[in-house]
C-alpha cells in the first residue's frame, strides 16, 4: 500500500487517538448525568462516532482504499441496520405486550 | 550460479519473492488480501449484530432489571479496558505505518506494545470475572441476586430471572469478544516473529496491514460493548 499523500500521517493517527480518549472520558460522564430518555441515545451517539474515527482513519476506509472496499463496508452497516431496524421497531411499538 | 538459472527458469521477468503467481502485480494482490478481511469482517458485524439484537431485545423487555444487574459490574475497570484497546490501537496504526516506511525496530516495538496491551485489557478482564464469580452472578445453579434495588424505582428489587439473562448475554457477549482478543494476540506474536525475520517491507506488509484491520474491529466491538452493559442508568 503506498501512503495516500506524502506528508506524515501520524498528527492525524495521534489526533483521532486524543479523540477516543476523549469519546471515552466523555461516555463515562454522561453516564453520571440524568438525561432523562436520551442517556441511551447520547452513549450510542458518542460510540457511533468513536467506531466511525476507528474505521475512518485506522482502518484507512478514508484513504487509499477500494470502491469495492467501501461498498463492503456500507452493505455490512446496511444489513446490521437491516437487523437491528426492524427487529426494534417491531418490540419497540407493541403496546399489548 | 545454478540457482538463478533455475529461478530464470520458472520465471519470465524479476518479481518480489512475496508476489504470488495468479496476481499480475503487488497492488492487486494486496487490494485482494483486504477485500478478503474486509468480507470475513462483514460476516463478523452480523455475528456480533445478532448477540446485539438479542441484547436490545431483552434490554428493552426487562430494563429495570437490567439496570440493576448492570450496576453491579464494575465501571472503572470497563473504563480502563476501554482505554487499554485505544491504545492498542494505536500501537497497530503506528506498525502498520512503521512496515510501509521500513522502521523495523518501530514496527517490533508498537507490535510488541500491541501484545503487552493485549494481554492487560484479558487481564483486567479476568478480574472482573473473578468479582462475578465470587458474587455469585455467574448464570448457572448458584446464581444469586437477590434483594437488588431497581436503580429510580423506590422500593423494587430486580427480578433475579431476568437479571441472570442480562449476566449470560454479559458472559456470552464479552466473552466471546475476549476469545477474538486471543486469536488477535495469537495473529500478533505470528507478525512478531515474522517482522523479527525481517519479512515486511515498504513492498510487502499486507499481514501486518490487514492483522490491523482485525484488531481495530475487535476495538470497535468493544466501543460497544463498554456503553451498553456497564452504562445502563448509572445515574440514579
Amino acid at each position: 500500500m503506498s501512503a495516500p499523500s506524502k506528508s506524515s500521517p501520524l498528527p492525524l493517527y495521534f489526533a483521532v487517538f486524543i479523540a477516543l480518549l476523549v469519546g471515552t472520558g466523555l461516555t463515562v460522564f454522561a453516564a453520571t448525568l440524568d438525561l432523562g430518555p436520551f442517556n441511551a441515545p447520547v452513549a450510542l451517539l458518542i460510540a457511533t462516532i468513536k467506531a466511525t474515527l476507528v474505521a475512518l482513519f485506522f482502518m484507512h476506509v478514508w484513504h487509499a482504499s477500494e470502491k469495492l472496499t467501501k461498498l463492503v463496508v456500507i452493505a455490512a452497516i446496511f444489513f446490521l441496520m437491516l437487523l437491528l431496524g426492524l427487529t426494534m421497531s417491531d418490540y419497540a411499538t407493541r403496546p399489548w405486550s | 550460479m545454478p540457482d538463478s538459472t533455475l529461478v530464470g527458469l520458472h520465471h519470465e521477468e524479476e518479481h518480489h519473492p512475496e508476489l504470488l503467481h495468479h496476481f499480475s502485480d503487488a497492488e492487486q494482490q494486496r487490494d485482494a488480501s483486504s477485500l478478503g478481511m474486509w468480507v470475513f469482517l462483514a460476516t463478523e458485524l452480523m455475528f456480533f449484530g445478532g448477540m446485539f439484537c438479542a441484547y436490545l431485545i431483552y434490554r428493552h423487555w426487562y430494563f429495570g432489571d437490567f439496570g440493576a444487574a448492570s450496576k453491579s459490574i464494575n465501571m472503572a475497570m470497563g473504563a480502563t479496558n476501554t482505554a487499554v484497546l485505544i491504545c492498542s490501537s494505536l500501537t497497530v496504526v503506528l506498525a502498520v505505518w512503521a512496515a510501509q516506511t521500513a522502521r523495523r525496530g518501530l514496527l517490533l516495538i508498537s507490535l510488541a506494545v500491541t501484545i503487552l496491551l493485549g494481554l492487560t485489557f484479558l487481564g483486567i478482564k479476568g478480574v472482573e470475572y473473578r468479582d462475578k464469580f465470587i458474587e455469585h452472578h455467574v448464570p448457572g445453579p448458584s446464581f444469586s441476586f437477590a434483594h437488588e434495588p431497581i436503580p429510580g424505582r423506590e422500593g423494587e428489587y430486580a427480578n433475579p430471572q431476568h437479571a441472570q439473562i442480562f449476566f449470560s448475554l454479559y458472559f456470552v457477549m464479552t466473552g466471546l469478544h475476549a476469545l477474538h482478543m486471543i486469536i488477535g494476540l495469537g495473529i500478533f506474536t505470528w507478525l512478531f516473529c515474522m517482522a523479527w525475520k525481517g519479512r515486511f517491507t515498504p513492498e510487502y506488509n499486507t499481514p501486518v496491514e490487514i492483522g490491523g484491520l482485525y484488531w481495530h474491529f475487535v476495538d470497535i466491538v468493544w466501543i460497544y460493548l463498554f456503553p451498553l452493559l456497564y452504562l445502563i442508568d448509572r445515574h440514579r
